[in-house]
Order: structure tokens, then C-alpha cells, then sequence
């Protein structure tokens, strides 16, 4: 029988936290606000876009202790048991001297309205504290996540590149106090379960795995939350009821990237930040793409198997994974069945998910030498925005040029991650040509019937797929020029 | 931060006088959180929340308002409606009567506010607000400027036509001509801080607001109004905002007198915030336009005639539609003159949200119609389209007269359009970009350079006043208030500078306090970039009657003549003594001087004759230019700001760092406004771009990766304006047209220049990529 505490403890600003009550949907911000009244932490969106209420959460992992912005506006309170929260309140010196990083904000004129400022001061912490001599670019990303309507940012980089001059990340109080937060996080840690209300009106935390696929046999309707950056919207936004919650972000054993037999199993509790440096190293085409999915906030707390379990046609995941021939295990129970990721989707908002089961882990075989592969995404901005398109290619040729293999996938393209079965059809066995490629466009019109929308025409999402198709020929075959504009090439 | 340092009687310079670079007054509270905003205020036990429920449907008639489930929802504490307002239902601020606080019988827009729940939290009365039935009998509604023939069209308000020479006549007497259509989109303000208003009810009729508003007294008036009591018993406070940019001029006004009517009516204090989405949804946003234009021109490149019509999306109301439109008009010339000129706006009626004041306020989609036609010329005459910008540029001495008939005498464009295209490398860089795109096929890159030259002071003349107080206390130390308010421009730093450098005291020993309409009143709005302007003349007046009173006392006191009196650094000359300005401010009380003044100032010499079309609305204009290079991808339409050089005048800056950053800030806008700030309505008049998440402004990735911005240091007012700066709030905003115009080259680059791309706004990669197919098939055709 596990054991059962009816308590969430976590640290806040260096201090013990224990709440008995709880709300299921409780946001951390309007715990800080509304309950500790700590207002330096802003809400300026309610939905994870804009960053004014960036907090640090510190957790362990593997032993250590890793900091990481989030947004405290969609992050769920109970999601918080057994970590350190650090609130923008925390840094500033008890002589009342400014942190390194506020003093350079102030310095270099980085607040003009200063709603932001809170929430660019955790985030350029985040960044310093990793990486204390930023490139433009380094900086540039660790900012994704937060908007400023004044300044227009040039100020806050300017800020941002000078930091170090003004102190050492080593000798930042998070870093001094590091071993006491460990050891207080880790006396936290008494493998309960935890579980707080009654009835629906309730929230879990299971103990581990085993005991989450117990949880789930019992409350198979339950609301799984990892990450939250998609439930907490369905709070924040459309006022759900979103009870029973199993929260499984803080189970580690979901949290586990893994090598085995030229693939990669990646656990469903692993966040895009920690499955990036894995992905990027193995498949690099997928680094610059999860670079452009949300903000720095969003990647530390949304996970790829959140991403792929609630389905979305316009996540960002599924049609590269699927191109990849990636697979899903599902568990319910002891039971466990393992599908491939395509066949997951079966329709808009219809998935493969059977009650009381769910996703523990999805499996990306890694492409041979000689496999080209690609995925891009289109948006209207080109960072921390929500796909209008998005392909993703696999190709590979066989000794005369001819492809022998093609799996195409797109998002934003159907109800659903769609492969593009025509067009794949038109080429295969196909010599690997412009003409060949020209050919097979026609089949787009077949694969594909795109909806126009506030992100984009349903014209503009087939010139654009179609265009992709072509861009990845070129890649391919090479062209004049450069095939995209680029962040990361001087001007 | 603000410890009072040890006085240097030797130094030669106060600490924090005019034309220095001085850090926000309240940078080192941004950083830690302690900038107090409103909904950050510690709430007064008892505090009670409103909600509003908004209209579903974008226009119909109201046939049921069952609110009784909302009544008994948990936590609700009282239900309003239109009947409740106790006094008027109404907050036009055109005086129209045209914008009810809750609707009555009718709803024009879809998210227009309808009932208010009150309850014991903001959480309680926003899901008791879901529980309302209402039933609408829906009517036809206008979402789609595009749909409506502007003849007959209704319009929310009095038209404006800009009239000189013989348009008609000139245009068909040119040897070229060319109509055309342009539409340029709206724009969300999207400050941080959403609109917020917190009410605390007084005794009798009293009660006192806190408001995120640009506009202290008219928040006063419309409150008073809703209350039915006078504006004495209202008071009107802010401290700062998390941004404004123009939302929060009138905005503000419905959420202020929704959390008065409640506080009032519940006599408890009353706190409203919408969420983002429903801020975004209810209230007004820039006006997007449908700019007609048909123009005569010659081989060269001279224009000879053009006929402008500005047709804008105005929503449901008039609200400050009037005095935007005729901005655009205002600034249909840019910095180019037109021989023969007819300006007409159209302000139509719509069954969206009632568009409002943004920052440039009509001016830069009057300007941005300016562009389009020397894009349009150029293009038709095979010329770069900088030679046709320089070809009609205003003149000095000749060519001069704006189509509202006031002469452009403080021209400085030239200089600056030259200065730019040198540092810029202008013909340099285009010859590279060439020869780029002739062997790139895919990336293809565009450069342009753009001048701007905007109208400074409100075009109604009686807005140019502004009013201050100043009290010198004791202690030498200074209070300060003025009618200005702060949404993170820098004004009370800008305006403390005025009034230390007066006094020639350190910055430290001036507190600047919260505006309020109880120490000055009758204020304008800060608005129209005039913020320093006026209020810095105010204080200045303000600090010079007390300081001519000190002059008079020392005079008197000491024996010596008014000339031999002198403010140095923290101390005064007396003849041939230095004494302290403490010590001269206390014998000054222990005189009986009086040590407290009410500044005030009102702009010279400007007058405007709307039914004429007559006139100098315009005390100045502000000038700058921007060079920008973008690189496209014709496959896409994603794009990337390569590099941006920018020289912008603000007069003798009164504070050149904070002048840097509205240039800075002000440009960014302008380019979220001009390429991925996209609003989008459906069929039935919804919002669909409501948010963060669908809404797209820029991000620090979307800076030029290049950003070379220079104040142009030999620029001086030439009027005589505090300290002879210039206002620099809204000019920066329109430097933002360089990358549409780069943007739109590079467009033309896939078919040699041959055709104009006729580039809407905001140029989305979707119209990016659009653009192209549709030139390459015109091409083709």
C-alpha cells in the first residue's frame, strides 16, 4: 500500500512551504499574488505567452539541482511538490543592493513601463546562471518567451550582454545556498503519494510510475497534467473543470531519455529543454525546430509526450516523429501496448488513448547515414508562435538516384499530424528531380484540405507545404544561394 | 537608490539637469518587483471584484436578459446593468452620446459589455458571468470596411477634406497617372498592464479612482457623469502604467466608471481587470484603413496632383475616430509637397469594437499612403524609389505649404535623408543587394529609406495646455506634480530634470508624485507626444514663479540687484556670497515667501479652422529617417530584418537616453505593426486574434540584427520649447515604414523592379509570399 500524504511542501524563497489546501486548478501565480502577496510577479496573459510572471523553479535531477524559468500563470501549485520556487522578491541583497542582473537592467535602461521587467530579470537569471557569457543569439532565445511592448529590446540585450561585468554567477546566493536547498528538497522527498480533496474535487500525485497507472485504473476520466501548458489554458482561458488531476511532471521515471539500438526512447515527462541537447546531438534538423516551439518558459515545462497526448493537428512533434517512424507505448495498468505515433491520431481530438491508459514513452528510431531529413515550421512570427505549417521529410535514395524510401508528414494541414501519402506515392521509385518533384505536387490537392483561419489562408498553407516539398529538393540537390533567411548569419 | 547624497558645493553640475542621461525615476523598482501597479495595491479589507459579461453577437437586439443564475452564483454580491448607472450611461469622449457604459436594448460589436457581476473575488464573478442567458435577436452586421461603398456609407462622425490647388485638374493635366487601393491594417495596443481600475467610495458622494488611464480627468468627468455627482467628488488617481501607447487615452474609461458605479453602489471598494482576452476583444484598437489614391506625376518623378481618400474602420462609435482620421489626412504629405492636393476621410461605421487612439494616432497610416505613392511612381518610371522621395521633399523657402495650408518652416529632412543614406551606405549597399539577389534564387533581399516628419500639438487647440504644481519645502527638498501621467515614456524623470535644472538642484531633492486630479486639474491627456512639452513648461513656470519669488526675497534681504543673483549647483550667488539653496529657502519661509506655485503653459501661436481646412495645427514637426535591409524567403514569405540605421531629431534632448529607447521602442512597434501584428475578425464580427497566442508582436528575435540608432546631436527646436527639445513619443513609431518599403523590394527583385508590389500591411508572410506568386503571374500574363 503506498503511502498517502495529504500535503504538498515545497520551498519559496528559500523557505519551507507546506499546504494542506490546494486547489486542483490552483495557478502558482495567483498563489503568489493573491495568497503571499508577492506582486513583483505579473500577470500580463494568463496563457504562457508573454513571460510578466516568469518564476525559477529549481528541482532536483539526477542528484543535481537544476533551475528553470517557467510560467508561474499556467503552472498548476500542486505541480510544485519537492521544488524550490524563486520569485523575482529573491534577489535583491538584504543590504538592498540590486542583483547583477537588475543592476545592468537599470544601467543600461532595459525598463521603460517595467510591467515586463519582473519577468525579463528571471528569465536573464536563468540565462546567467547556464550561461554567463551569452552570445546575442544565447540571449535572443533565453528572451523568447518574454514580450516588452516599450523598449523594443535593444536596451534589455544590451543589458543582458553585460551581466557578468557586474557580479559572478558563481557567487549568486542561488549558488551559495545550492547544497542547503538540495538537502531540503531531498528531505522532502518520502515517496507518498500525494493526494489533497475529496471526490472529483481532487488532486494526485502519484508516487511513481506503477502507482500513476494504479491512480489511472482507478480514475480513468482523470485529467493528466505534465506540463500544463496546454491544461493550464483550459483554466485560465475556458474556466474547465478540469478535476481529477494527476499531476505526473515530477515523476522521475518518466523523465528519461534513453539510447537503445539506433533509437532514442524518450520518457513522456521529458521537457523539450531536456530532450533537446538528446535530439539536436542525434538528429540535428530537429535542433533549430524546437528552438522555435513556444518560449524558453514553455520548452522547460511542456513535454514531448504532452505534445503528442493531446493531439493537437498543430504540434509541433508529431510530423517529424512520425516521418521518423517513431512509436508509442501506451500503459494502462500492467498492460502495455506500443503503436506507431501516426496511427495515435485518429481524428480532431480523437486519439488512440484508451480510458485509463497513458502515453509513458515514444520511441524515435534514428536516421541511417544516407537518410536525408528535414522539418520546418512556418509561422507568422518566427519565434514563439503557433504553427501554420509545418513538413517534415524523410527521403532516401537508393545507388541510382531513385528514392527508394519517403515519409512526408505536415502539420497544420489537416484535422490531424498527416502524412502526405500521394505525394510520397509520386515519388517513390521516382528518379529524385525537379521534374519528379514538380509531378508530385498535384498530389498535395489530394493529400491535403487545409482550413483558413487567424494564422493563416487555407491557400497560403498549401503554396507553403507544397513550397517546403521544394525547399527540401533544393536542399537536397542544391541551389543558388541560400534556401532560407537565417537568424544566425550576420547581417 | 534614492539616498540623498553628501552636497558637493563645489560642483559644477547638478546631479540629473536637462540634457543628461538619466535612468528612469523608477528603474530600480522595475527590477525587483516593487513598482507598485495597480492590482499590485495591498486591497483594503472587504474588497469586492467586477466582471463584465460581454455581448455574444456583433449587432442585435437584446430579448432576454436572464441574469438570475449569475445572481445567485457563488459569491456574487450584485448584478448591473444599463439600468443601474445611476447618472448618465454614456462615455463618448466626442460628446456624442453614442457609447453606453452597459448596453441597453442594443448591442453594435461582439464582446461589448452588457451586465457587471460583483463579487467576493475576481475568480467568482468571472465564471458567474458564464452563467448569464441572453437572448439576441440578431441583425444584419458591417464587420469589413472593404464591404461598404463610402458613398452613403454611415460614418461615426464629421468628415474632414484637405483642399489646395485644383487636384482634379492637376492630375488629369499630368503627363502620367495612376489610381490605386491600399489597405493597411490595425493594431492591438497590447500593454503589458491590462486595463485595471480600482474604486474606493468616500463620504457623501465622494469616491476615488485608481486608474490605468492617460487621461486623469476625463476618467473624473466620465465617472462623475456615471455617478451623477459632481467632478469634485471625484478623484482620480495614477501612479504609473504598464504601458499605454494610446489604449489607455479613453479606454480606460469604461472599467474606471464600471469599479465607481459598483464601490458606489456596494460601498465597498471595487477592483475590475479583464483577462487578456476579453481586454483585447472589449476595447478599441489603431484603425485600419482603405487608402484610395489617384495621382498625376511627371517623367521625372514630380508629383503634380493627388487625390486621397482615407476610408477607417471605426467601429460602433465615434470615440476619438474623429481626430485620427483627420491626423491621417494631416499626414497624407509625409515630408513630400503636393502641387494640388484633395484629402478626404471616411469615418465609417462598423460593428466591431470602437477603434481609438494608438501612438501616431492616423498619422502613420496618413503617411504610409504618402509611401505608396512614391512607391507607385517610381515604379512606374523605373527609378529607385529614394530618388522620387528626394525629388518632392518639402522645400525650404519654396514648395512649402502642407495640404492644410501651414508652412513647413523648420524643414530639416534634407540633411537627415542625406545624413542617413552616407552612414547607411545607401547606393553601396543597393548595388550589392543586386548583384545578391541576381545569383540568390531563393533568398532574396530588399532595402529602402524612409523619412518621417510629424505634426507636433493636438490638432483641438484647447488641449495644449497643461498644468503643475511645485512646492519647495524647508528642507530645500521639492515636491513635484503635473498633469502628465507616466506609462514608462520617462515624462516624470523628463519633467523633474526641467525643475532641478530651474532650481539647480540635484534630482534627489525632487519627489515626483502620482498625478492626480485633485492637485491639478483640468489636464489634457498625455497623448500626441506633447507629454514633456507641456508639462515640462508647466513645471518649468511652476519653479521659475517660486524661483523669481527667491530672487525678489535675496534681493531685498541681502541688498543687491536681481542680476547679481545667481542658482549655481545646490547653492545661489547673492552678489558676492554663495549661500545654500536650503539655507536661502528657509529664510525665505521664515519671511513669509511664499514657497508653493501652480505652473502653467499653453502652447503659442497654433490655431486650426476644421471647416476651412485651415490653418497651423502644428506648433512643430519632428524629423528622422530610417534606412532598412530585410532578406525574404520567396518560398514562404518568412522574412528577417537584416540591418537598420536610423537618425531621429528630438530637438536638444532632454534626456538623450531615454529619447534613444522611445526611438528604439517606438520603431519595433511600428515594424509588429507593419509585418506580424495581423488582427483577424470571423464572419460574425469575433475578434480571433485575441491574444498573445494568436496575436503576434515582436520578440527580441525580431530586432534587426543590425540597429544602428543615432539623435541627431546639431538639432535645436526652432521654437522656443523646454529647453528646446522636441517630442519624440509617436515620431520613431513611422521610421518603421523603411522595412515594409525593404520588404516590398525585395518583393519586386523576383521581376526585376518591373512591376510595384503594391504591398499591403501588415505584411504578414502570407502576403509576403502572396505578393510574389501575384507578381511573378502578372509578369507571366
Amino acid at each position: 500500500m503506498t503511502a498517502i500524504r495529504s500535503e504538498i511542501r515545497f520551498l519559496l524563497n528559500g523557505r519551507k512551504v507546506a499546504l494542506a489546501e490546494v486547489g486542483p486548478d490552483q495557478t502558482l501565480l495567483d498563489f503568489l499574488r493573491l495568497d503571499r502577496r508577492l506582486t513583483g510577479t505579473k500577470e500580463g496573459c494568463a496563457e504562457g505567452d508573454c513571460g510578466a510572471c516568469t518564476v525559477l523553479v529549481g528541482r532536483l535531477s539526477g542528484g543535481g539541482l537544476v533551475y528553470e524559468g517557467v510560467n508561474a500563470c499556467i503552472r498548476f501549485l500542486a505541480s510544485l511538490d519537492g521544488c524550490h520556487v524563486v520569485t523575482v522578491e529573491h534577489l535583491k541583497r538584504a543590504d538592498g543592493s540590486l542583483h547583477p542582473v537588475q543592476q545592468a537592467l537599470v544601467d543600461y535602461h532595459g525598463s521603460q513601463c517595467g510591467f515586463c521587467t519582473p519577468g525579463f530579470v528571471m528569465s536573464l537569471y536563468a540565462l546567467w546562471m547556464r550561461e554567463p557569457q551569452p552570445t546575442d543569439r544565447a540571449i535572443e532565445k533565453a528572451l523568447q518567451g518574454n514580450l516588452c511592448r516599450c523598449t523594443g529590446y535593444e536596451s534589455i540585450v544590451r543589458a543582458a550582454r553585460a551581466v557578468s561585468s557586474y557580479g559572478e554567477a558563481g557567487a549568486d546566493p542561488l549558488a551559495g545556498e545550492r547544497e542547503t536547498i538540495i538537502a531540503g528538497l531531498k528531505a522532502m522527498r518520502d515517496g507518498a503519494r500525494v493526494e489533497i480533496g475529496r471526490g472529483r474535487e481532487r488532486l494526485v500525485i502519484p508516487a511513481g510510475v506503477d502507482d500513476l497507472a494504479a491512480v489511472l485504473e482507478a480514475e480513468p476520466d482523470a485529467t493528466i497534467v505534465a506540463g500544463a501548458t496546454d491544461v493550464g489554458l483550459w483554466v485560465t482561458k475556458f474556466m474547465r473543470d478540469i478535476a481529477l488531476v494527476v499531476f505526473i511532471g515530477g515523476l522521475e521515471e518518466l523523465r528519461t531519455v534513453s539510447e537503445k539500438d539506433r533509437g532514442l526512447t524518450i520518457g513522456a515527462g521529458v521537457s523539450y529543454s531536456e530532450a533537446l541537447p538528446h535530439l539536436a546531438a542525434r538528429i540535428p534538423a530537429l535542433g533549430p525546430l524546437i528552438d522555435r516551439v513556444g518560449g524558453e518558459q514553455v520548452r522547460n515545462m511542456g513535454t514531448i509526450g504532452g505534445n503528442i497526448a493531446n493531439g493537437s493537428p498543430i504540434g509541433d512533434m508529431p510530423p517529424p516523429l512520425i516521418t521518423l517512424g517513431a512509436t508509442l507505448t501506451l500503459r494502462q495498468g500492467r498492460k502495455r501496448r506500443t503503436i506507431p505515433l501516426e496511427d495515435f491520431f485518429i481524428a480532431y481530438g480523437k486519439q488512440d488513448r484508451r480510458p485509463g491508459e497513458f502515453v509513458e514513452a515514444v520511441h524515435v528510431p534514428l536516421p541511417d547515414a544516407g537518410t536525408h531529413f528535414a522539418a520546418w515550421k512556418v509561422s507568422k512570427r518566427r519565434d514563439e508562435d503557433i504553427t501554420a505549417v509545418l513538413g517534415a521529410f524523410n527521403l532516401k535514395l537508393d545507388a541510382d538516384g531513385k528514392v527508394a524510401e519517403a515519409r512526408i508528414a505536415y502539420g497544420g494541414m489537416a484535422a490531424t499530424p498527416k502524412r502526405a501519402a500521394g505525394v510520397e506515392a509520386g515519388l517513390i521509385g521516382k528518379p529524385w528531380t525537379a521534374a519528379t518533384v514538380e509531378r508530385a505536387m498535384a498530389a498535395y490537392e489530394h493529400d491535403f484540405t487545409p482550413i483558413s483561419d487567424m494564422r493563416a489562408s487555407a491557400a497560403y498553407r498549401m503554396l507553403a507545404a507544397k513550397n517546403l516539398l521544394k525547399r527540401f529538393f533544393l536542399e537536397t540537390s542544391g541551389a543558388g544561394g541560400p534556401l532560407q533567411v537565417s537568424r544566425d548569419e550576420a547581417a | 537608490m534614492t539616498r540623498h547624497e553628501t552636497l558637493d558645493l563645489r560642483k559644477a553640475k547638478i546631479a540629473g539637469g536637462v540634457a543628461t542621461d538619466r535612468r528612469h525615476d523608477s528603474a530600480h523598482k522595475h527590477v525587483t518587483g516593487e513598482a507598485v501597479y495597480i492590482d499590485d495595491m495591498a486591497e483594503p479589507a472587504g474588497t469586492l471584484h467586477a466582471y463584465l459579461g460581454l455581448s455574444e453577437v456583433a449587432h442585435g437586439t437584446i430579448r432576454a436578459l436572464d441574469l438570475k443564475e449569475v445572481g445567485s452564483a457563488p459569491g456574487v454580491v450584485a448584478v448591473l446593468t444599463a439600468k443601474d448607472v445611476p447618472g448618465v450611461n454614456d462615455i463618448s469622449p466626442a460628446g456624442l452620446h453614442d457609447e453606453p457604459i452597459l448596453a441597453e436594448g442594443e448591442v453594435q460589436f461582439l464582446g461589448q459589455p452588457v451586465f457587471t457581476v460583483i463579487a467576493e473575488t475576481r475568480e467568482a464573478a468571472r465564471r458567474a458571468c458564464r452563467l448569464a442567458k441572453v437572448e439576441y435577436e440578431e441583425k444584419p452586421a458591417l464587420i469589413d470596411i472593404a464591404e461598404v461603398e463610402p458613398q452613403g456609407a454611415r460614418l461615426v462622425t464629421k468628415p474632414l477634406t484637405l483642399s489646395r490647388g485644383e487636384a482634379a485638374e492637376a492630375i488629369t493635366a499630368a503627363p502620367r497617372r495612376l489610381k490605386g487601393r491600399m489597405r493597411v491594417g490595425g493594431q492591438d495596443h497590447f500593454y503589458l498592464e491590462g486595463q485595471i481600475a480600482f474604486a474606493l467610495p468616500g463620504e457623501d458622494m465622494d469616491v476615488t479612482v485608481h486608474s490605468s488611464t492617460q487621461h486623469p480627468s476625463e476618467v473624473q468627468h466620465m465617472v462623475a457623469h456615471a455617478l451623477g455627482v459632481p467632478s469634485h467628488a471625484v478623484t482620480v488617481e495614477v501612479r504609473r502604467m504598464g504601458g499605454g501607447f494610446g489604449g489607455k487615452e479613453t479606454q480606460a474609461n469604461l472599467f474606471a466608471a464600471i469599479a465607481a458605479i459598483a464601490a458606489k453602489r456596494t460601498g465597498r471598494p471595487v477592483k475590475i481587470r479583464p483577462d487578456r482576452d476579453d481586454d483585447m476583444t472589449a476595447t478599441g484598437k489603431r484603425h485600419d484603413f482603405l487608402i484610395d489614391y489617384d495621382i498625376g506625376f511627371d517623367e521625372e518623378g514630380t508629383i503634380l496632383g493627388v487625390d486621397l481618400t482615407y476610408a477607417a474602420r471605426c467601429g460602433f462609435s465615434a470615440d476619438l475616430s474623429g481626430p485620427v482620421t483627420d491626423r491621417a489626412l494631416f499626414h497624407c504629405d509625409n515630408a513630400y509637397f503636393y502641387p494640388a492636393v484633395r484629402a478626404v476621410s471616411a469615418p465609417l461605421y462598423t460593428n466591431t469594437v470602437s477603434n481609438t487612439a494608438f501612438r501616431g494616432f492616423g498619422g502613420p497610416q496618413g503617411m504610409l499612403g504618402a509611401e505608396r505613392i512614391i512607391d507607385e511612381v517610381a515604379f512606374a518610371l523605373g527609378k529607385d524609389p529614394l530618388e522620387i522621395r528626394k525629388r518632392n521633399f518639402y522645400g525650404n523657402g519654396t514648395r512649402n505649404v502642407t495640404p492644410y495650408h501651414q508652412k513647413v518652416d523648420d524643414n530639416v529632412v534634407h540633411r537627415i535623408v542625406s545624413e542617413v543614406e552616407k552612414s547607411a551606405d545607401y547606393a553601396a549597399r543597393r548595388r550589392a543587394i543586386a548583384a545578391f539577389n541576381a545569383k540568390s534564387e531563393i533568398v532574396k533581399r530588399g532595402i529602402a529609406l524612409t523619412p518621417v516628419k510629424f505634426g507636433i500639438s493636438f490638432t483641438a487647440t484647447h488641449f495644449n495646455q497643461a498644468g503643475a504644481l511645485v512646492h519647495v519645502y524647508t528642507d530645500g527638498s521639492v515636491h513635484l506634480n503635473h498633469g502628465g501621467t507616466e506609462m514608462g515614456q520617462g515624462l516624470y524623470v523628463k519633467v523633474a530634470q526641467v525643475v532641478a535644472e530651474e532650481f539647480q538642484i540635484d534630482i534627489d531633492q525632487v519627489k515626483i508624485t502620482a498625478t492626480t486630479t485633485g492637485k491639478v486639474p483640468n489636464t489634457s491627456a498625455t497623448a500626441a507626444s506633447s507629454g514633456s512639452d507641456l508639462n515640462g513648461m508647466a513645471a518649468q513656470n511652476g519653479a521659475r514663479q517660486i524661483k523669481n519669488r527667491l530672487i525678489d526675497f535675496a534681493a531685498e534681504q541681502y541688498g543687491v540687484p536681481k542680476e547679481q543673483i545667481e542658482f549655481l549647483p545646490n547653492r545661489v550667488r547673492v552678489g558676492n556670497q554663495e549661500i545654500l539653496f536650503v539655507e536661502l529657502v528657509k529664510q525665505a519661509y521664515m519671511a513669509r515667501v511664499q514657497l508653493s506655485a501652480a505652473g502653467f503653459y499653453k502652447t503659442p501661436k497654433i490655431h486650426w479652422d476644421r471647416d476651412s481646412g485651415r490653418g497651423r495645427p502644428f506648433y512643430y514637426f519632428a524629423y528622422g529617417a530610417a534606412c532598412a535591409e530585410v532578406s525574404i524567403d520567396t518560398l514562404t514569405g518568412e522574412y528577417m530584418v537584416e540591418r537598420v540605421d536610423i537618425l531621429h531629431e528630438t530637438g536638444k534632448s532632454l534626456n538623450p537616453a531615454i529619447d534613444l529607447g522611445q526611438i528604439e521602442g517606438g520603431f519595433i512597434q511600428g515594424v509588429g505593426w507593419l509585418t506580424t501584428e495581423e488582427l483577424v475578425w470571423d464572419g460574425k464580427g469575433r475578434l480571433t486574434t485575441h491574444a498573445p497566442s494568436t496575436y503576434k508582436i515582436p520578440l527580441a528575435s525580431d530586432r534587426p540584427k543590425v540597429f544602428n540608432v543615432t539623435l541627431a546631436d546639431w538639432a535645436e527646436n526652432a521654437e522656443p520649447t523646454v529647453h528646446r527639445s522636441k517630442a519624440v513619443g509617436e515620431p520613431p513609431f513611422m521610421l518603421a515604414m523603411s522595412v515594409l518599403h525593404a520588404l516590398s523590394d525585395a518583393v519586386a527583385s523576383v521581376v526585376d523592379h518591373k512591376l510595384c508590389p503594391r504591398l499591403d500591411a501588415p505584411a504578414t508572410p502570407e502576403r509576403v509570399l502572396m505578393a510574389v506568386e501575384r507578381l511573378r503571374a502578372e509578369m507571366g500574363a
